[in-house]
């Protein structure tokens, strides 16, 4: 099937278009989503205001004073023929994470809802390489995954008021990081103490959708130590290329 | 010497927005921005500024700001006026009109009458930093305009360039209306498919009433209950201001411009870019009646509210009211060309 006949083109008033993926958490269609994003960017038309990549579509916003949806649309079929296909470079993060209980108040409960240890789930959670399908909702909060099968839980019954910045989380399929203070009904079950989001920075969000990452383990002191480096702006979170 | 306002009393959610900050939604940064940007536009012309700069956004109550140093030029729209209180009384002063006023005269922005919201600009602008290339306050994450607030009592804020010269003041050639009757056009999706034909046209047939859940982030609505038909949860999807999201409970929420920018409720429809002024001017309690256009004639709906906001700008009104007026530096020539340059 062509690429074409899969997409659908959904209108969001008359300041965006929404290119229609599927409804579903998927690797490949976030390949293409992902893609989608940089060629329609990579056109450079005047009246394009910005693109918005989710899970499953992506958000074209554009200028009702000097473009058409009908004219967008037309021009984004276009693009639509061998997405997802190309290898570029990506970006490999490491986030040092301290699972210890202080740090982890739904480390015991996942554990145990998932039938194991909690050093288990430590495994799972830091052996796993994520990709970054989003970066939304609130500014800075990456939305990661595939968590693997045997960590799936819904979310909380009861979402907390209040979760720190740098908890990190998992709830069905996906793993994230809180960017800021915020309410949630995620399982929180480790820590980081890097900075995601900082508006004084050229890009603001650590994360772009995309990225790939993976956790590695802290102890509380090593955690410590490195929190006292972000805040005196000494801390680089490590990063590589990879090949996608 | 620019002049400086100094907040004696901040109002009840008093904060700097333009018309928003584009280009970081795929990050999480919600526009935020103006929830009127026609009463920003037509403000900022008052005081022949740039159509998008910076202004005061005023929510419910308004602020009492004192000029300190230099004299600075004001235009409030939307809302029901000001006072102007000096050492010689006071004046009462409509709205859609701009106003200069002198070290140690104040300025009382009035109760809103049927507005929920007014823009204030001065003349130069606010000299507030830009962050990422907007001076819109989003203060969920306390960045943008005023450190990242609302203004507080004893806040200064300097006006950008001179201090306001005495060249006569301006007014809009017809009053600024709230138009709380006014159907408010939607355009159906991008999830409409969520939702039977019965309940799209209940949609736009009910009456829905703004609840007190209403703030810049967005309205909850309320009236008849829209029921889904397969489920109320989709895999997240982009939202932009004007979204009108139907959680389980089936009582939509019209998403504003501080809202978030993903969301996993479907949207049953979205309100066009030229009536989203008219949601951010009615106020809990206000009405709201939804009536649909396709994507093509909001696009045309549109492009014919930029031609009216245009002539409403090169109308603009010398204000003749005594004292005030300097007849000699009328600067209509200067005020149009600032109008054409800076037209979206």
């Amino acid at each position: 099937m062509r690429e074409t006949e899969r997409v659908r083109f959904l209108p969001a008033g008359d300041g965006a278009l929404v290119v229609d993926f599927g409804n579903r958490v998927d690797r490949r269609l976030s390949a293409r989503v992902l893609d989608l994003s940089a060629r329609v960017r990579g056109l450079g038309l005047d009246g394009l205001v910005t693109t918005l990549p989710t899970f499953r579509s992506l958000m074209v916003r554009y200028d009702p004073l000097k473009l058409s949806g009908e004219s967008l649309t037309h021009t984004i079929r276009t693009l639509l023929d061998d997405l997802g296909e190309a290898q570029g470079m990506q970006k490999l993060w490491r986030v040092p994470v301290c699972y210890a209980p202080e740090f982890a108040p739904d480390l015991a409960e996942v554990a145990e809802r998932a039938g194991l240890e909690p050093d288990d789930v430590v495994g799972i959670h830091s052996g796993t390489q994520f990709h970054v399908y989003m970066v939304g909702f609130l500014p800075g909060f990456p939305y990661l995954g595939d968590l693997p099968e045997q960590l799936h839980l819904p979310r909380r019954k009861d979402p907390r008021v209040r979760v720190p910045a740098g908890s990190v989380a998992i709830a069905i399929s996906l793993t994230a990081i809180y960017a800021v203070e915020s309410p949630g009904g995620w399982h929180l079950i480790g820590a980081t103490p890097i900075r995601l989001f900082d508006p004084g920075w050229a890009r603001p969000s650590l994360f772009a959708p995309g990225d790939q990452l993976r956790f590695d383990p802290v102890t509380a002191a090593e955690y410590e130590s490195i929190r006292a480096s972000v805040e005196a702006g000494r801390y680089a979170v490590p990063c590589e290329e990879i090949a996608a | 010497m620019s002049g400086q306002v100094r907040v004696v009393a901040p109002g009840l959610l008093t904060t700097v927005q333009d018309r928003g900050r584009f280009g970081y939604q795929d990050v999480g940064v919600p526009d935020a921005g103006a929830l009127d940007r026609v009463a920003l536009a037509l403000a900022n012309a008052l005081v022949g500024n740039p159509l998008d700069m910076a202004a005061l956004e005023i929510l419910a109550h308004g602020p009492v700001l004192e000029v300190v140093s230099a004299p600075v030029r004001f235009a409030l729209v939307g809302g029901a006026g000001c006072t102007v209180e000096s050492d010689s009384g006071s004046v009462v002063l409509g709205p859609g009109r701009s106003i200069r006023l002198r070290p140690g005269e104040r300025l009382r922005v009035n109760a809103l009458g049927p507005f929920n919201c007014a823009c204030l600009a001065v003349q130069g602008g606010f000299d507030v930093p830009t962050v990422l290339g907007s001076a819109s306050t989003f203060i969920r994450n306390r960045f943008g305009g005023l450190q990242g607030r609302a203004l507080q009592a004893g806040d200064l804020l300097d006006a950008l360039g001179d201090a306001a010269g005495e060249h006569g003041e301006w007014a809009l050639p017809q009053a600024f209306e709230a138009e709380l009757d006014r159907p408010i056009r939607v355009v159906f999706g991008p999830q409409d498919d969520y939702f039977t034909e019965e309940t799209r046209a209940a949609f736009l047939r009910e009456p829905y009433t703004i609840s007190p859940q209403a703030d810049r982030m967005g309205y909850r609505l309320e009236g008849a209950k829209l029921a889904h038909s397969k489920g109320y949860d989709i895999v997240s999807d982009g939202i932009v201001p004007g979204c009108v999201q139907v959680p389980g409970s089936g009582q939509p929420i019209v998403l504003l411009s501080d809202a978030q920018t993903t969301g996993g409720y479907p949207k049953i429809a979205t309100v066009i870019s030229a009536d989203l002024p008219l949601i951010g001017r009615r106020r809990a309690g206000g009405a709201i009646q939804f009536a649909a256009v396709t994507q093509s004639e909001a696009e045309n709906i549109r492009r014919a509210d930029a031609t009216r906001i245009a002539r409403l700008i090169e109308g603009l009104q010398p204000v003749v009211d005594g004292a005030r007026l300097d007849q000699k530096a009328l600067y209509g020539g200067n005020l149009v060309d600032g109008v054409v340059s800076a037209l979206e």
